[in-house]
């Protein structure tokens, strides 16, 4: 950082320190409201579904040969599979944007094309596991669902759009020799990574199973009875998984990456609740802004709250996950539904520094094609999702 | 002997750089060691992954961390 910039941001935090007025009972409640949605996500959310869905990501990252799914976006891979890969890719592939675009860079120019790039370029950050589950914890499952489908199918159609739109300048262009990731071979059979994969998310599934409503169903009732049992018998299945299927090396190497997602993920999403709970408060205690500004702007199900809503997400810089407590306080200061998955469409794929950063690797005018496709298909679909859901 | 270090910025990325750099530094090898972050370039190389090493012009690794024996194997 330059000194210069270095002292505006001191005058600024001084000017801030002394002009704010900190006293006044709104700022008070604001303040309050901010560590409170804090403590709530500390309690709720951390201990049953951020830390096992981290493990989770971690032995994705660890485990799951890259190699074996980058192979589809080769220049001379089969259109089909490149697409229907690309689409589900960002589930296994990446978890920060910061690995997405040089990938998608390297589609682009060298592999598969720009169809493809793009699918995988909407569906790396949308679509990662940590982004659904806390999703569907903290919003709902619907809305968890309803991102997950509405991420897949916007990757593919995204994607054919643009590789339609720009026909001619795809098929000008030279792809080249490409690289791929260094395989190993694990000495496990595919199915043992499934199932070591499916015991950590029946183990996430159990752990934040939701106390069943009083109507519901015997099913839901004797499963919540029976959770902590079930939980800590998966574990032992786990560990029983990881003494006889993996080495010392590779257990080594899931806790470093699970480590490393934590390092990078939770400070920003703690920053991210702290700023959501200061700004929005939790649902039901309104904080800094006024709901009925909230209201006015993406309340109920109309077409500019749904435009607005895909606009601003599409504009805003979400860091991995803080699009989550934002949602829920705005949802919980009357933001509608439909406006809200809008918001989650548009959101993680898309922010002004991400736009730019693509353009310079696709030009101006395809990014800006992308972006308005991303704009008027959240739109679309939150209009559709909030005729449903209100 | 050239050797770049490709990826933008990640914590993998700048631990192949320090790898790279001790691997260089303990061979006693006359070695440029560059650390490429711009994406277009990166992708210019057609490496699917980061981080990657590159020595005078032969992609040698990419997508993971080497190992400090490894890079010592390729300088010789």
């Amino acid at each position: 950082m330059q000194e210069r910039s270095k002292l505006l941001w001191i005058i600024g935090l001084f000017a801030g320190a002394y002009f704010i007025p900190w006293d006044h009972e709104i700022m008070r409640r604001s303040g309050l409201e901010a560590f409170l949605m804090l403590q709530d996500y500390a309690r709720e959310h951390v201990l049953t579904c951020l830390i096992p869905a981290f493990f989770i990501a971690g032995a994705i990252a660890v485990f799951v040969s890259q190699a074996s799914v980058l192979k589809y976006f080769g220049a001379q891979a089969k259109k089909v599979l490149a697409y229907s890969v690309a689409s589900v890719s960002g589930a296994i592939l990446a978890v920060c944007s910061c690995t997405v675009l040089p990938l998608f860079a390297g589609i682009y120019m060298r592999g598969a094309g720009i169809g493809p790039a793009t699918a995988f370029l909407y569906s790396g950050p949308a679509i990662n596991v940590l982004a659904i589950v806390l999703t569907a914890r903290v919003l709902g499952w619907q809305m968890g669902l309803a991102r997950a489908i509405g991420a897949v199918s916007f990757a593919l159609v995204i994607g054919l759009l643009m590789a339609f739109i720009f026909k001619k300048e795809d098929a000008a262009r030279t792809a080249g020799q490409f690289y791929l990731p260094d395989e190993e071979n694990p000495g496990r059979s595919l199915w043992q990574d499934a199932g070591f994969m499916l015991v950590m998310v029946l183990i996430l599934v159990f752990a934040a199973f939701a106390r069943p409503g009083e109507g519901d169903a015997t099913i839901w009732q004797f499963l919540f009875g029976i959770k902590w049992y079930v939980t800590i018998l998966l574990l032992g299945v786990l560990g029983l998984m990881l003494k006889a299927w993996f080495v010392q090396e590779e257990r080594k190497a899931w806790v470093a990456s699970t480590w490393d997602f934590m390092k990078q993920i939770a400070p920003l999403l703690a920053a991210g609740v702290l700023v959501a709970g200061f700004l929005l408060g939790r649902p039901g205690h309104p904080a800094l802004i006024p709901e009925s500004w909230i209201a006015g702007l993406v309340g109920g199900n109309s077409f500019f709250a749904n435009f607005f809503a895909s606009l601003a997400g599409a504009l805003m810089y979400f860091a991995t996950l803080t699009e989550i407590p934002i949602l829920e306080g705005l949802v919980g200061a009357g933001m509608g539904q439909g406006p809200a998955l809008a918001l989650l469409l548009a959101g993680p794929a898309l922010s002004l520094p991400n736009m730019i950063v693509i353009s310079g690797v696709i030009g101006i005018k395809k990014t800006a094609v992308f972006s308005l496709l991303v704009i008027v298909m959240s739109t679309a679909a939150g209009m559709f999702y909030g005729s449903f859901f209100v | 002997m050239e050797i770049k270090v490709l990826g933008p910025g990640c914590a993998k990325c700048t631990q192949a750089e320090k790898v790279v750099r001790e691997a260089v530094a303990e061979a006693g090898i006359e070695a440029s060691v560059e650390k490429v972050s711009d994406i277009l370039k990166i992708a210019g190389y057609g490496v699917f992954g980061t981080p990657a090493i590159i020595i005078n012009g032969d992609v040698k690794m990419v997508g993971k961390v080497p190992k400090k024996e490894e890079v010592m194997g390729w300088l010789r």
